[in-house]
């Protein structure tokens, strides 16, 4: 492979995942591998073929290697069959003995192999099973492999990045990153990925930088390139220039600074001048981010989303394994509470596995609770998990997306069924777990007081009542503008389910964006929530605010809103207020 | 040689996983394995093989075992299908 040349200050444009700046070098741990053609004579065959034979050594050397590591780690186990898939195709006779028969008709070893690659992708790519089709990703991996190691490229580990380095990588799964040596790496930067892939979530646990969702950027960077990453913005700079370099040294150190400063006081309650405490919690993916989230300064996890176990992942998880997923979470958080979320999967967020047929309007399909109460088995193996793993802490149950009573009459019904269950085998559990519910229809929001009555306790869900209410597809670019979160109809709404909670003495807060918006923590203290649960990033910034306003700021806020017809309005006038309130915070933000 | 039919009873049919099964299971006898599906016919002991021969839940397959362990081969595979795989 060629070098690239990179004109200085190229800018690429990923998915931010994880904020910080990053300034290093690159260190690249893999990438997609090209594979040259040409003829060989005869007399070379037999050295290429023995070329081919030791990548294939090599090969099941490295994945025989990275398998021991996963054999001892539990929670991994689950991904053992797809490096015996790989140690299996690796000693295929279709690709082996094509690829030797290729490399007989005088092709390199390289070129042998692609041919044979080639073949084999268009065998895989004409079958209609979507699922058994993906498995040519299988093939690519392993034949990507090879040609890296024909290449001479050595697919380096993370435990082999150097000191201090910016890892550049195609993609990164458990397997690559069970040996991370975490003083080691400054950022992350790849081609594939989202918000909640992998790399993500391992990126934020480790509070560095990173930028996924690149595409290209492992076929532009080399080794000891040097590069800025925004995590933040989701930009990262190429071969910075002297000035753009200096930009973002400062721009570094003052994020830094700020977060310091932000982090001195993540001890105290969010207390208000006048003695009201709000309870700031996380929305967490993943045990691993359980220690950075305490370092933010959060109460408990206020939502646990657990669709993260059933991704990137040919069949659902298994009793045990969620048992030793949630138990570790609830211990890592005690003594607060976590609120478990129970599956909420749905659009974009779908496993092979339970894939579901194509839906015309999956917004409105069978996604969430819907989905559970119609695969019965798999949501009690969810609810068994979750009642098991009780007795390590302090846990909340909530059921996404309910529409009426009865809904939610039927998850307790199974959740009743389950602990029946558990009684009779004499497996413990804790006996007082609160039921709750995310309250994010219009209908659940008409019939609040009739909820009420039946849970605990409510969470608002307001990027999907947003949505709903409005009836706005915020992805949708023709009608996003409308996506606004203080439109009148969302105050009467959130106000409609905060009464009906009061009302009914049960605990209510909100889970969506909406909480993390530092401008909206008056509007917060207006309604009367008890509780917030946001990215733990946020939470220092959002329990700053609190602490300088009172509630009674609060509701008299919330009473002029209601006189104003337009959501431009209602921001604009909660936007004079903060900087009339607050104006060393809110009126720099406001240019 | 004795060849047996199967229905494929898991949810995901011969994914990878249970071809992985399967090719490990077939490699342990001496006997040839080999499957057909409709005009198909690929080797047992070939993971490739397996999946293009894309066998979802519900696909006839046939087998034939060819060899001096042939009967223990074939009651070890007829288990390992029947018994889906062991997903659920």
């Amino acid at each position: 492979m060629g070098k690239t040349e990179i004109s200085p200050d190229t800018y690429l444009v990923g998915i931010g995942v994880s904020p910080g700046i990053a300034i290093g070098k690159i260190c690249l741990i893999n990438r997609q591998a090209g594979a040259t053609e040409w003829r060989i004579e005869a007399d070379e065959v037999e050295s290429e073929l023995e070329r081919f034979a030791l990548a294939l050594e090599q090969a099941k050397l490295q994945l025989r290697r990275v398998k021991e590591r996963v054999a001892s780690k539990p929670h991994l186990r689950e991904h053992l069959y797809i490096l015996d898939t790989h140690l299996l195709i690796l000693e295929d006779e279709m690709l082996v003995q094509q690829t030797v028969a290729e490399i007989k008709q005088l092709i390199n070893a390289e070129g042998a192999l692609n041919r044979t690659l080639g073949k084999l992708r268009r065998m895989f790519d004409s079958i209609e099973d979507e699922y058994l089709r993906d498995r040519r990703s299988d093939v690519d991996a392993v034949g990507d492999r090879l040609l890296r190691i024909l290449a001479g490229e050595q697919d380096r580990t993370l435990g082999e990045a150097g000191k201090k380095t910016l890892v550049a990588a195609h993609d990164l799964s458990p397997a690559d990153t069970i040996q991370i040596d975490k003083g080691n790496i400054l950022g992350f930067v790849t081609d594939r990925g989202g918000r909640t892939s992998h790399t993500a979530i391992l990126a934020r646990s480790l509070e560095i930088p990173a930028v996924v969702g690149l595409e290209t950027v492992t076929s532009v960077v080399e080794n000891e390139m040097p590069a800025i990453i925004d995590g933040s913005s989701g930009v990262v700079v190429l071969n910075p220039s002297e000035a753009t370099f200096k930009e973002y040294l400062q721009r570094k150190q003052a994020y830094e600074y700020q977060e310091r400063d932000l982090l001195s006081d993540r001890a105290l309650p969010a207390t208000t001048r006048d003695h009201f405490t709000v309870s700031l919690r996380g929305n967490l993916e993943a045990t691993s981010e359980v220690q950075t989230a305490l370092k933010y300064g959060v109460e408990g996890v206020g939502l646990y989303r657990t669709e993260f176990l059933y991704m990137n992942r040919s069949e659902p998880p298994g009793e045990e394994e969620q048992v030793a997923t949630y138990s570790a979470m609830l211990k890592g958080m005690a003594p607060h509470s976590v609120t478990i979320r129970t599956l909420d999967l749905g659009g974009d967020k779908i496993v092979s596995e339970l894939s579901l047929e194509d839906e015309t309007n999956p917004a409105m399909g069978l996604r969430a609770i819907r989905f559970s109460l119609r695969e019965v088995k798999l949501f009690k193996t969810q609810l068994r998990a979750i009642l098991r793993a009780s007795v390590n802490g302090t846990v909340r149950i909530m059921f996404p997306m309910i529409s009426g009573v009865a809904e939610i009459r039927d998850c307790k019904r199974i959740l009743d069924e389950v602990r029946g269950d558990l009684q009779h085998e004499g497996i413990a559990y804790a006996k007082d777990i609160p039921i709750g519910i995310m309250v994010e229809t219009p209908s659940a929001v008409l019939v609040a007081p009739l909820l009420a009555k039946e849970v605990d306790f409510f969470s608002i869900g307001t990027n999907d009542l947003i949505q709903y209410c409005l009836a706005v597809d915020r992805g949708n670019e023709h009608v996003a503008y409308l996506y606004e979160p203080m439109h009148p109809a969302i105050l009467r709404a959130l106000k409609a389910i905060c009464d009906a909670a009061h009302e009914a003495r049960i605990e209510v807060s909100i889970c969506g964006e909406m909480a993390s918006e530092p401008l909206y923590a008056l509007v917060m203290l207006g309604l009367g929530l008890t509780e917030l649960s946001m990215n733990p990033s946020c939470v220092p910034r959002v329990k700053q605010v609190l602490r300088k306003l009172t509630r009674a700021d609060g509701k008299a806020l919330l009473e002029r809103l209601w006189e104003l017809p337009t959501g431009k309005e209602v921001v604009a006038c909660i936007e004079r207020e903060m900087c009339r309130l607050l104006p060393e915070i809110f009126e720099q933000k406001q240019i | 040689m004795i060849r047996r039919d199967f229905t494929i009873i898991n949810r995901l049919g011969l994914h990878a996983r249970a071809a992985a099964q399967l090719v490990q299971t077939a490699n342990k006898f001496a006997a040839e394995v080999t499957l057909y599906k409709e005009d198909i016919e690929v080797n047992g002991k070939s993971i490739m093989g397996i999946l293009l021969l894309a066998a979802p839940k519900g696909t006839l397959v046939s087998i034939a075992v060819d060899g001096s362990d042939e009967e223990q081969a074939m009651n070890t595979i007829a288990e390992l299908i029947e018994d889906g795989f062991g997903e659920d």
